[in-house]
């Protein structure tokens, strides 16, 4: 260790061993210590009346947490709650509360002040000792070690100390096989890239269920999709609404700029995303109508229908997926398929 | 034990006393109790206000063991679809998990329920802010060093259950803003390299959100993480008995002694006072003030979602760092997908966290210093310490803030856009103008304090002097004020020697050259010599 200056000594008096005080500076002309100023008197040290009067008082913060008890517990009764009507949940809520405020706050001012003002209030010392074991302790923890060593030969026979160890380190790892099972046996990947949508279902109102007219998707309307007989499942309702959930929107078609490839993904200005953020899966629920923006209120980001849905603000990396759409012979819009990429958040085996 | 108390001589056993040392003495007789209260009963506490905010935490921790037992007894975490038949009537018929249906149950079919999460919420918000108050504190005054190193580990570790508590409770209600969250979690995990997919899979039971995370979450809060939570906190307090406590400078004070109080009885009855008058104000607060509405979130659906929600104020800057990456961090490798607008957050979060949990091991290395320290030091004292934990709490701010970007910009009628680019600059910048900014002030008021020691402060009393000559009289403190000012531990940078070898090591280089960035500036404490001297002026 460079720069070492003569330990001090002070700060480790009764050390059998003098710690390194590191960079430290040491001080032979510190200013001493001037020791414990003067005891200062409180006015119920000198004065019993005073002292009289604040048992008094102490002693009425103890009945008023005795008050707030019983208050409590009548007001448990005395204030029921009445089916449907809120007003008496609040009143509940506020008068047991309250009841039970007094009970803690008159005890615990009470002890406060009873220590503060009548307890005797002058200041202790208490030497420090340092906080490793004396010298004789650690030589006999020491000594504990190497009988203990030599009698099970625990460094002389390494061959059943290693194993040992070996066998230790194995034992966890059925715990972690046995986990295996929190989720069924199938991959979750291929469940992931596919969703309830397929060639000619119905897009339909979210919750009702109603299939939608493109008669009815006026220009700068959004409808919240989920497709036909999502409704009526009988198992994986959320997770399935989770993947299929979609907006639907409606720009007049010169402002509309399409992908080529996709152009034909769209009915009449009619286009249809995936509701859930490619950045993390939040629904990217709120439309702006003038810009065609999507927000999403979890972390901002933003996508521009208008340009197929890039992102063009906040922390999300990809388009929204657009699910290809068209409409049957009775005017409804239907899927022209699935998505053609997984939607939602991204994930390691996502481009596989 | 050795304390100036005169010896109370041994009381006369009068008639009331008689049940009382049968009741001692048997118990004494049969788990030697005696040798506890000895050992414990003086012992003595340094008083400060600053140090009451861990005790703020275990009071607070208290409170959610009791309201939280309340809670389960009403509440099923189950994630069964039913049709909600309790007394909210705008819910009425609304399909909903069992978990919910029990939640809102205990909100407005079981008297006193509400008050109850209210309590349980309350205390849990009021349970992590005093940790980081606390945690503050014990950085900001150095708490941390020799011997205490580990207990700020614990600490730490008990910090990170106290986030994991809070976070598996807030998803219990499964109402419509915890399932957003969790929805955000499983958005997290997926992102991970090559597990990511599987732990999602694993801990949901299925694709998202599955039948089994609430009940999975449900046994963690309530059984797994408390466990682990008291361990850890039984460990905090022995190792703070075995360390005693530290205290701030002052007269009588020294690095070898402890002033204060007696646990019994003035500590016990502060300290047994004090957790009813945290209690009760948390009482009062969940009796006057509405936290976390479920009823007004109604069930989770993948669907919904309503603006401006936020998370609990300790997850806000896990929130606030997935908000400040720019668009576009992400890409495919060899066909495989690295979300770095994920990842990079996560990894950043981590660091810091981490940072937090060495520094004293790195401070240890830099100043050398292998003595035990009691004296809690005043930040000034330490300006490059203060000057990073000021860094460290802006950063933390900034992406606390960034949680909330988008209230920001609704308010001060701000671009959403405006207020993250602005945040994005803040994040770099911020912490560094917040270190030099806070150094400097450390330097200065403690060559205000040297001033002081040696000339005494401004008395605002002009003076005329005979020659016609104004001057403000400079009035002493006392000695034992002035001491407050005096004591205090100075380091100075570590100089680059060859070592036995003759070399001068990379580590050595390193660690000079942080140590002079650490103490290269520094005010030089005031001598014996100069107190003599000032006293003329």
């Amino acid at each position: 260790m460079a720069n070492k200056p003569p330990a001090s000594g002070v700060e480790t008096s009764d050390h059998d061993e003098v710690m390194d005080p590191g960079t430290a500076v040491e001080r032979s002309q510190a200013p001493q210590n001037p020791g414990l100023p003067e005891e200062h008197q409180r006015v119920t040290d000198l004065d019993e009346k005073e002292a009289r009067s604040m048992e008094r008082r102490i002693a009425g913060f103890f009945a008023l947490s005795i008050v707030g008890s019983f208050f409590a517990a009548f007001a448990y009764s005395l204030f029921p709650i009445i089916p449907g009507d809120m007003a008496s949940v609040r009143m509940n809520n506020l008068m047991v509360g309250l009841g039970l405020s007094a009970a803690l706050l008159g005890v615990g001012i009470g002890a406060v002040q009873w220590a503060k003002a009548l307890m005797h209030g002058h200041e202790l010392v208490e030497e420090r000792h340092p906080t490793r074991g004396t010298e004789e302790a650690r030589e006999a923890a020491v000594e504990t070690f190497q009988q203990a060593n030599k009698e099970s030969g625990f460094t002389r026979r390494s061959l059943v100390r290693n194993t040992l160890i070996g066998a230790l380190v194995a034992t966890p790892i059925p715990a972690v096989a046995l986990f295996r099972d929190l989720a069924p046996a199938d991959d979750p990947n291929a469940r992931m890239k596919k969703t309830m949508w397929a060639e000619g279902i119905r897009l339909t109102r979210d919750p009702s269920g109603v299939p939608i007219k493109a008669s009815e998707v006026t220009i700068g309307s959004a409808f919240h999709v989920v497709p036909d007989g999502w409704k009526d499942l009988e198992h994986h309702k959320l997770e399935e609404k989770a993947k299929a959930a979609v907006l639907l929107m409606r720009l007049p078609v010169d402002e509309l700029n399409e992908d080529p490839a996709k152009s034909s993904w769209s009915y009449q200005g009619i286009v249809a995303y995936s509701k859930i953020c490619t950045h993390v899966g939040c629904p990217v629920a709120l439309y702006e109508q003038q810009t065609h923006h999507l927000l999403c209120p979890c972390h901002q980001s933003e996508f521009d229908v208008a340009n197929h849905c890039e992102v063009i603000f906040g922390p999300a990396a990809r388009p929204l997926p657009q699910l290809p759409i068209t409409i049957d012979a009775e005017g409804y819009l239907v899927a022209q398929s699935d998505f053609t990429e997984p939607v939602g958040p991204s994930f390691w085996e996502r481009e596989l | 034990m050795s304390n100036t108390l005169e010896s109370t001589p041994k009381a006369d056993i009068g008639r009331g006393m008689r049940f009382t040392n049968w009741a001692a003495n048997y118990v004494d007789e049969r788990t030697s109790a005696s040798t506890a209260v000895k050992a414990l009963g003086r012992k003595i506490f340094p008083d400060h206000w600053s140090f009451m905010l861990g005790e703020v935490a275990l009071y607070s921790f208290i409170i959610i063991l009791l309201s939280g037992t309340f809670l389960t007894f009403f509440f099923d975490p189950s994630m069964t679809e039913v049709h909600y038949e309790g007394s909210y009537l705008p819910l009425k018929g609304i399909e909903m998990s069992v978990a919910y249906h029990t939640s809102l149950d205990l909100s407005f079919d079981i008297r006193g329920g509400l008050l109850m999460r209210q309590v349980h919420h309350w205390a849990a918000l009021l349970f992590v802010a005093s940790i980081v108050l606390h945690m503050l504190r014990v950085f900001f005054t150095g708490a941390f060093r020799k011997p205490r190193e580990l207990n700020w580990i614990v600490g730490f570790l008990l910090f990170v259950l106290a986030m994991a508590e809070g976070f598996t409770g807030y998803s219990l209600p499964d109402d419509l803003l915890s399932g957003n969250g969790l929805r955000i979690i499983d958005g997290m995990v997926k992102a991970f390299p090559v597990v990511g997919v599987w732990i999602s899979y694993l801990l949901f039971g299925d694709e998202f959100p599955g039948m089994e995370v609430i009940p999975r979450l449900y046994v963690l809060h309530i059984m797994l993480l408390p466990a682990i939570l008291i361990a850890t906190l039984a460990i905090h307090m022995v190792l703070l008995v075995v360390n005693k406590h530290t205290q701030f400078a002052g007269p009588g004070r020294t690095n070898d002694n402890v002033v204060g109080s007696p646990v019994m009885p003035v500590f016990a009855a502060k300290a047994g006072g004090f957790f009813f008058l945290v209690f009760g104000v948390v009482m009062v607060i969940a009796s006057l003030f509405t936290i976390n509405p479920i009823w007004n979130y109604g069930p989770y659906d993948p669907s919904p979602v309503s603006a401006g929600t936020q998370p609990d104020w300790y997850i806000g800057f896990a929130d606030g760092a997935l908000r400040l990456v720019p668009p576009g961090w992400e890409y495919v490798l060899f066909g495989y997908t690295w979300s770095w607008n994920i990842l990079a957050p996560t990894l950043v979060l981590i660091a810091f966290l981490v940072a937090v949990a060495l520094y004293p091991f790195f401070e240890a290395w830099v100043t050398g210093d292998k003595r035990e320290h009691h004296i809690a030091e005043r930040p000034r004292n330490a300006p490059t310490r203060t000057g990073i934990g000021a860094a460290g709490v802006v950063f933390y701010a900034v992406l606390w803030a960034a949680a909330s970007s988008d209230l920001i910009a609704t308010h001060f009628k701000l671009t959403i856009e405006g207020v993250i680019g602005t945040l994005q600059v803040l994040l770099l910048v911020a912490p560094i103008a917040a270190f030099i900014i806070t150094k400097r002030t450390c330097l200065a008021l403690q060559r205000k304090d040297r001033e002081i020691a040696l000339h005494g402060y401004e008395s605002g009393r002009i003076v005329r002097l005979p020659g016609g000559e104004y001057v403000e009289v400079h009035e002493q403190l006392d000695e034992f004020e002035r001491w407050k000012l005096l004591d205090y531990n100075d380091y100075q940078p570590l100089t680059v020697r060859p070592n036995d070898q003759g070399r001068i090591t990379v580590g050595t280089r390193l660690r000079a050259g942080v140590s002079r960035w650490f103490f290269e500036d520094r005010v030089l404490p005031v001598e014996a010599k100069e107190l003599e001297g000032a006293g003329k002026h």
